[in-house]
């Protein structure tokens, strides 16, 4: 009698992909409670934090790209899923560089646009640490 | 990723260059054409292209002729004609102010390529043409340890300086060449940040008074309103007491001072706001009035309101004056000079502007000496071009034109902070 194994590679997020996934979130969070206090003070030091905190998550969110890019790679059964996680991290990647051009506007120049922006860059950024953190880890539930 | 970025911004810039183009708008007199402005995700951006003259010389009208009569200073940007005939030249580069934002490391980078590297000159030399066959041999350092001077202004036998920090006076004697005695200080003069460093300065027809132009500390508030107290003004300042009043307020960049010869009248060139499209805003050339409101940062020409300001301030727009003549978008004057009738028939009456040239462009603009005629001591018709050729027909840049100074017997002196030349233009 033959028994079917299936062998299932469930791969936790390499420690160093981790760390830069995790950094995304509360630079872009970050960037965007900035704005939102650029918005309500018009105070424009709220600003200058915000344009930096941009790039910090660029920094550490194209790092992230990178090593999501390296592991799909890895085969995997999950591969729909972590092609998925991929693809959010890209988008949230090319839409937080648009931010940093339009945070490059002077003054109030930079609104509506950088606040919606920078208010969808939060949320890919936690919707990628979600998936990248729950989906990908050794025997848990996604 | 500084470079990477600095990087991307060159591609897409140079994308944005290749596939569109900066209509030129009928933009001078009164009442300039206004387009509605726009901004893409980058402005658009043509830094010059430095090179050397070698042969080649600025372009002048037919009948007329330029030298260079100094060269290798240290950043020349204002001249003051002495009584005795010699030239005073400014030499300096001042500002400095801090880059805030990503963008400040970007812009500042790539706009220092369109600048000389030579470093800050902080004197005056004096060049003196003793027999008077228009060849300047003589030439001095009057003064030095200077801070970055840029405006000059004599009044009897006080020479005055407006260094980017404080206004200074020296004793002058006629034939000097070199001064007596330190500087003694007027007044310090607004100097925080320091986004536009430079301050203009003339003298009142009765020498009572000096006027100091201070620009503005940011190109439209993004260091904050707090950075813009005492700024985009015109000081009236005593020359006995060095007590100050704001003469005039709202305008962004008065780089250039003069009074009308024979009146009581302050005129300015002003450099206005980028970022608002290659067509706005124009900068201008104004008679001064005392008290006026000129827009900045509220509104420009006039009434138009500039959205990127906050908090807004609709009561200040209401009370904004219009400019009297528009010199077109980003030509960036930082020289002005009445003319005189030894300056030929067609050049008689007017003023000379110094137009440094254009970066937020992708078809410059500037890089030349343009002059406005004048009809009834106004502004009359479409600006000529004097001198040209600053700006290559192959895209290079060989000089920036910066102060002007009208020789009453005949000559435009014509300080070029690009190729560190002082350049001389007569009539044959």
């Amino acid at each position: 009698m033959e028994l079917a194994v299936e062998r299932i590679h469930h791969r936790a997020l390499y420690p160093v992909h981790a760390f830069l996934l995790a950094a995304t979130v509360p630079l872009f969070l970050g960037t965007l409670l900035a704005d939102t206090a650029y918005w309500s003070t018009f105070q424009v030091q709220w600003k200058n934090f915000s344009s930096w905190l941009n790039v910090g998550g660029l920094l550490f969110g194209g790092l992230t790209l990178l090593f999501a890019l390296v592991g799909l790679r890895h085969s995997s059964l999950r591969r729909g899923r972590y092609l998925a996680y991929v693809l959010l991290v890209l988008a949230m990647w090319v839409l937080g560089f648009f931010n940093a051009l339009v945070h490059a506007k002077d003054a109030w120049g930079v609104m509506p646009e950088g606040l919606v922006l920078s208010v969808i860059v939060a949320l890919l950024a936690c919707a990628a640490c979600w998936l990248g953190f729950s989906s990908l880890r050794t025997g848990g539930t996604p | 990723m500084k470079a990477a970025n600095a990087l991307t911004v060159l591609a897409l810039s140079t994308l944005l260059v290749a596939c569109s183009t900066d209509p030129e708008p009928l933009q001078y007199g009164a009442e300039p054409a206004l387009p509605k402005p726009q901004r893409e995700l980058l402005p658009a951006m043509n830094i010059a292209d430095p090179v050397g003259w070698g042969e080649e010389r600025p372009v002048v009208p037919t009948g007329y002729s330029i030298t260079p009569i100094a060269t290798d200073l240290k950043v020349p940007r204002h001249t003051l004609l002495l009584p005795n005939g010699d030239i005073l030249v400014a030499e300096g580069k001042g500002g400095g102010a801090p880059k805030l934002r990503p963008k400040d490391f970007i812009a500042g980078y790539l706009k220092s390529k369109g600048t000389t590297s030579v470093e800050s000159g902080d004197r005056l030399t004096l060049l003196r043409d003793a027999d008077g066959d228009g060849t300047y041999e003589g030439r001095t350092v009057y003064a030095e340890n200077l801070n970055a001077p840029y405006g000059l202004a004599l009044v009897g036998n006080r020479l005055y300086v407006a260094n980017q920090d404080a206004l200074v006076r020296f004793d002058y004697q006629s034939g000097q060449t070199r001064a007596s005695s330190p500087p003694v200080e007027v007044t310090k003069l607004p100097s925080q940040i320091n986004h536009h460093w430079t301050k203009a300065l003339t003298a009142s027809p009765d020498g009572r008074f000096l006027y100091v132009g201070i620009g503005s500390n940011s190109n439209i508030t993004e260091r904050g309103m707090i950075a813009e107290h005492d700024r985009a003004v015109v000081w009236q300042v005593d020359a006995e007491t060095g007590a100050h009043k704001t003469f005039a307020s709202g305008l962004r960049n008065p780089t250039a001072l003069t009074f009308q010869p024979g009146t009581d009248q302050l005129w300015a060139v002003v450099n206005e706001r980028d970022e608002l499209g290659p067509n706005l805003v124009p900068d201008y050339l104004t008679s001064v009035r005392e008290g006026a409101f000129y827009g900045w940062p509220y509104s420009y020409w006039g009434q138009n309101i500039d959205t990127r300001v906050r908090p807004q301030a609709p009561q200040k727009v209401a009370s904004a004056v219009k400019p009297d003549y528009a010199l077109g978008s980003h030509v960036a004057p930082l020289g002005l000079a009445f003319s005189e009738p030894a300056m030929g028939p067609l050049f008689a009456d007017g003023v000379f502007v110094g137009e440094h040239g254009s970066w937020n462009r992708e078809e410059p603009s500037g890089y030349k000496v343009a002059f406005v005629p004048f009809r009834g001591g106004r502004p009359a018709g479409a600006p000529i071009d004097f001198v040209t050729g600053f700006m290559g027909a192959d895209g290079k840049t060989r000089g920036r034109p910066v102060g002007v100074t009208v020789d009453p017997r005949g000559a435009l002196i014509i300080a070029d902070d690009l190729s560190n030349t002082i350049w001389r233009v007569t009539p044959r």
